[in-house]
């Protein structure tokens, strides 16, 4: 086994990118994403890496010049977060319906007014609708490992959709964790974007698309959307083959007996798993489901016969947590208690989580810190 | 699981101090998380990081309540913050000090002038004293890594042989 | 001599570093404006500075508003106060990022608009907030946490941006020189309109330099006339007093280089261009000087 370094989250997702080879990184510096930026900076500036980094004034102009790189047909990378994620969002949704695989590091952070800079979903999940593929890692490992197949998945031709790689601000971003930094060999194969501007067959992009057609369009982004669970499948058993780690759409820890089952996205998670340990050694049968890709959403989790706890580190005002919401859509028979925590960065622990196991009351929602009698 | 928390203020290493920790720790065959802990991160603001050490992944994120060992890099945080909250009855304190600084009782004592080897050692970095390849040493010889993993870990980041000289001297200087 | 007012419109302990230029800048620019003024601060380290709820470090009113949009809001504010009779100043305050970069747009469609605020930039050349990363203002050879080998282009020419809006006050300045910036101040918000002041203000950390050379290092700057004093009320050019007396002998800029951590991979050949372009703007500006008194 090769030797393991110490790095953050923001270190592995930036080496993870340096190994892809990216010929254009075009990134815009935001708390707690800049660590991953002036790394790619450094390896550019020392010529570790081979790409262009631009400087750009903005992240709308970030993800524009992505979009403008990546029709050439070379593949590109960018981070963001928060604030930066939302200022370019009308980019992310022309970047997916422009059919490009750009590969993005998004780091999981609050929303404004009261600057905060601490970790929560709502950036992300506020931009699900825009058809980027979300996946949502909770280790060091997991971020570098996830970056790599991240792009094979975008650019694999049966898909052709941007991928954000989801990390939780400050909780795994700045936190030093032991990786392998793998080499990826022809893991990613070369970059075929078909529909790559060429001068001597010349196309126009993205003219009038008048009401008979557009929907046409917007349907095409949704099979490949369908058709990227195929390729996540794939991807990830690939990589379990020629690299040994195991990554599935959702991650199971003994929920095969579990009566009740903590869902959590990013860190938290993760932590819930010495939750249900805990929970365990009080004859509760605890088990937890880690969603990693909620874009394209899984349509096959394994819940029946269990109570689900889904701690929502969102929320979407005037509905409830978002995470919540999508699993009681897809799976009208669920039975849900709704947590929301972890919002701005509030601080939820292993023991917290038992306590929302212990406590749970199925089918209401719970604001973890608020006061009862105000809830 | 053994948890460390490390005292010290923005500017003198401590964040790169809890890297090398955890650093020195897996190399030992370890596992090993070090996180800092961002309050409003300025030069000469009192901060904390956080080291965690096991046999098998840490699988916690939240904040060391509880720790089992404390650093105090500058005991000049002690003015304003309170670093033995949450400290384990039995826990173990290690504190860079030129003299005898007295805890209360019921935890494990121990300190090294890492300030003064520093200064000796003529590791000085704009016009500050290094602290954070120093202490390496110290925890070695309290048992946290091995030497040879301390070593190790200084100097995949600092190769300049002022360091690991500290760290020799402030492990052999650990009054325990 | 000017009467600057003893009162401090801000209160004991900021979150700033030891030696921030920037808070002793507004220090200044809030004694000139007085207690009718609202601050809109975009996200920049005046953000952090201002201290953690439900503490507030100034005793006028701030709204913190997003990166990108602080002329937008100061636009809006503007509107909805004069229209109810209002003459409350506001004020802009946000750093180099938000202005010649993420803001510059909505910047420029507020000074064509002719909307009444000032807008004040500190320029720290650099997003000091974030942890000194490049911006558009940063200047050729400073390294920076994204330019690791010093800046390879030169520094956006943000003043002569806003003079092609052609605004009835605009001005630069320096936290070196406190009486400067509240003679400025003062003036502009006499004056309806758009207004624009650009102050170079040290960061000791980002720089590299000892947190008590700030003001050192500020004069530095203008004796060498890599920073330049002067005001501009339509065409009417004025170099101010300190820049007058540095352009009839300009300081090597070498030594202002020398002093700061962030030139340190600066070669001579850079070195040179530096000082190169620094004398043929110098030119200009006293090209400009004369015209403009010429046409007076």
């Amino acid at each position: 086994m090769s030797e393991l370094i110490m790095a953050t989250g923001n270190k592995a997702v930036a080496a993870a990118a340096k190994m892809a080879k990216p010929v254009v990184v075009a990134a815009y510096p935001i708390t707690p994403q800049t660590e991953i930026i002036e790394t790619i900076a450094d390896y550019v500036a020392s010529g570790e890496m081979d790409a262009r980094y631009i400087p750009v004034e903005s992240e709308h102009s970030a993800m524009t010049a992505c979009i403008g790189a990546s029709i050439t047909g070379v593949r590109v990378f960018t981070a963001t977060s928060s604030h930066g994620l939302l200022y370019m969002h009308e980019m992310l949704h022309w970047a997916a319906g422009a059919r490009l695989p750009i590969v993005m590091g998004q780091v999981n952070r609050t929303l404004a007014p009261g600057w905060n800079i601490w970790a929560e979903h709502s950036d992300a999940l506020s931009q699900r609708d825009t058809g980027w593929l979300q996946v949502y890692v909770s280790t060091v490992q997991e971020a570098y490992d996830t970056t790599l197949m991240a792009f094979r998945i975008a650019e694999d031709n049966r898909v052709l959709l941007p991928v954000m790689i989801n990390m939780d601000g400050f909780l795994l971003s700045h936190i030093m964790q032991p990786y392998e930094m793998t080499e990826p060999g022809d893991f990613i194969p070369p970059l075929n974007l078909p529909q790559k501007i060429d001068v001597n067959d010349p196309k126009g992009y993205g003219a009038m698309s008048p009401s008979n057609v557009h929907y046409q369009f917007r349907f095409d982004m949704e099979k490949a959307m369908r058709a990227s669970r195929t390729v996540i499948n794939e991807t990830e058993a690939e990589f379990a083959k020629r690299f040994g780690r195991v990554y599935k759409p959702i991650d199971e820890y003994l929920t095969e007996d579990a009566d009740v089952v903590i869902v959590a996205l990013g860190t938290l998670g993760k932590e819930a798993e010495v939750a249900a340990d805990l929970l365990r050694k009080e004859g509760i049968k605890a088990g937890v489901m880690r969603i990693r890709w909620l874009r394209p959403f899984p349509l096959d989790m394994n819940i029946k016969g269990k109570d689900l706890v889904v701690i929502d580190r969102d929320y979407s005002f005037g509905f409830g947590g978002v995470v919540a919401g999508e699993i009681q859509a897809k799976y009208p028979d669920a039975k849900i208690a709704r947590i929301i925590a972890g919002i701005g960065g509030q601080e939820v622990t292993y023991e917290d989580m038992a306590e929302f196991v212990r406590n749970r009351k199925m089918g209401t929602e719970f604001w973890f810190g608020i006061p009862q009698e105000e809830q | 699981m053994y948890e460390i928390r490390i005292h010290s203020r923005g500017g003198q290493g401590g964040v790169t101090a809890a890297r090398m920790m955890a650093s020195a720790a897996v190399k030992d065959g370890k596992f090993a998380t070090a996180c800092p802990f961002y309050g409003a991160e300025r030069r000469g603001a009192p901060i904390v990081s956080f080291v965690r050490i096991d046999d098998k992944p840490v699988r916690i994120y939240s904040q060391i309540k509880k720790p089992d060992m404390i650093i105090v890099l500058d005991p000049t945080v002690m003015d304003t913050v309170d670093v033995l909250d949450g400290l384990k009855e039995g826990g173990k304190i290690f504190i860079n000090t030129h003299d005898d600084i007295s805890f209360p009782p019921g935890f494990k004592v121990s300190r090294v002038d890492l300030t003064g080897i520093a200064l000796r050692e003529d590791l000085i970095v704009s016009g500050s004293p290094i602290l954070n390849t120093p202490v390496i040493g110290a925890l070695a010889r309290l048992g946290l890594f091995t030497r040879e993993s301390g070593v190790k870990a200084i100097t995949e980041t600092f190769t300049d042989p002022r360091n690991t000289n500290a760290a020799r001297a402030a492990y052999d200087e650990v009054i325990i | 001599m000017t009467e600057i007012p003893k009162e401090e419109m801000i209160l004991k302990c900021p979150s700033t570093c030891a030696g921030c230029g920037s808070l002793l800048a507004l220090r200044y620019i809030l004694k000139a404006a007085g207690k009718d003024t609202i601050l809109v601060i975009p996200a920049c380290c005046n953000s952090v500075i201002q201290g953690v709820y439900p503490y507030m470090l100034h005793t006028v009113p701030v709204y913190n508003i997003a990166f990108a949009a602080s002329a937008a809001c100061a636009s809006g504010m503007s509107e909805a106060l004069r229209a109810t009779g209002q003459k409350t100043n506001v004020i802009v305050y946000a750093g180099d990022g938000g202005t010649a970069d993420i803001g510059i747009q909505a910047l420029s469609g507020a000074l064509e608009r002719g909307e009444d605020f000032l807008y004040i930039c500190y320029d720290n050349e650099a997003y000091g907030n974030t942890g000194m990363q490049r911006s558009g203002a940063t200047p050729l050879g400073a390294i920076t946490t994204t330019t690791p080998n010093g800046k390879t282009v030169n520094k956006k020419d943000l003043d002569r941006i806003i003079e092609a809006h052609n605004l009835p006050y605009q001005a630069t300045a320096s936290s070196s020189y406190p009486a400067d910036i509240y003679n400025k101040v003062k003036k502009a918000l006499t004056i309806p309109g758009p207004k624009f002041i650009h102050i170079l203000a040290p960061c000791p950390p980002g720089w590299r330099i000892p947190s008590e050379k700030t003001v050192e290092i500020g004069k530095m700057a203008v004796r060498s006339g890599i920073w330049v004093l002067w005001e501009k009320e339509y065409d009417k050019f004025t170099i101010s007093a300190p820049s007058r007396a540095a352009m009839k002998k300009p300081a090597p800029v070498i030594d202002y280089l020398k002093a700061q951590g962030r030139f340190r991979k600066v070669d001579e050949k850079t070195a040179a261009v530096i000082q190169a372009n620094i004398d043929k703007n110098l030119k200009k500006i006293a090209l400009e000087a004369a015209q403009s008194e010429e046409n007076q």
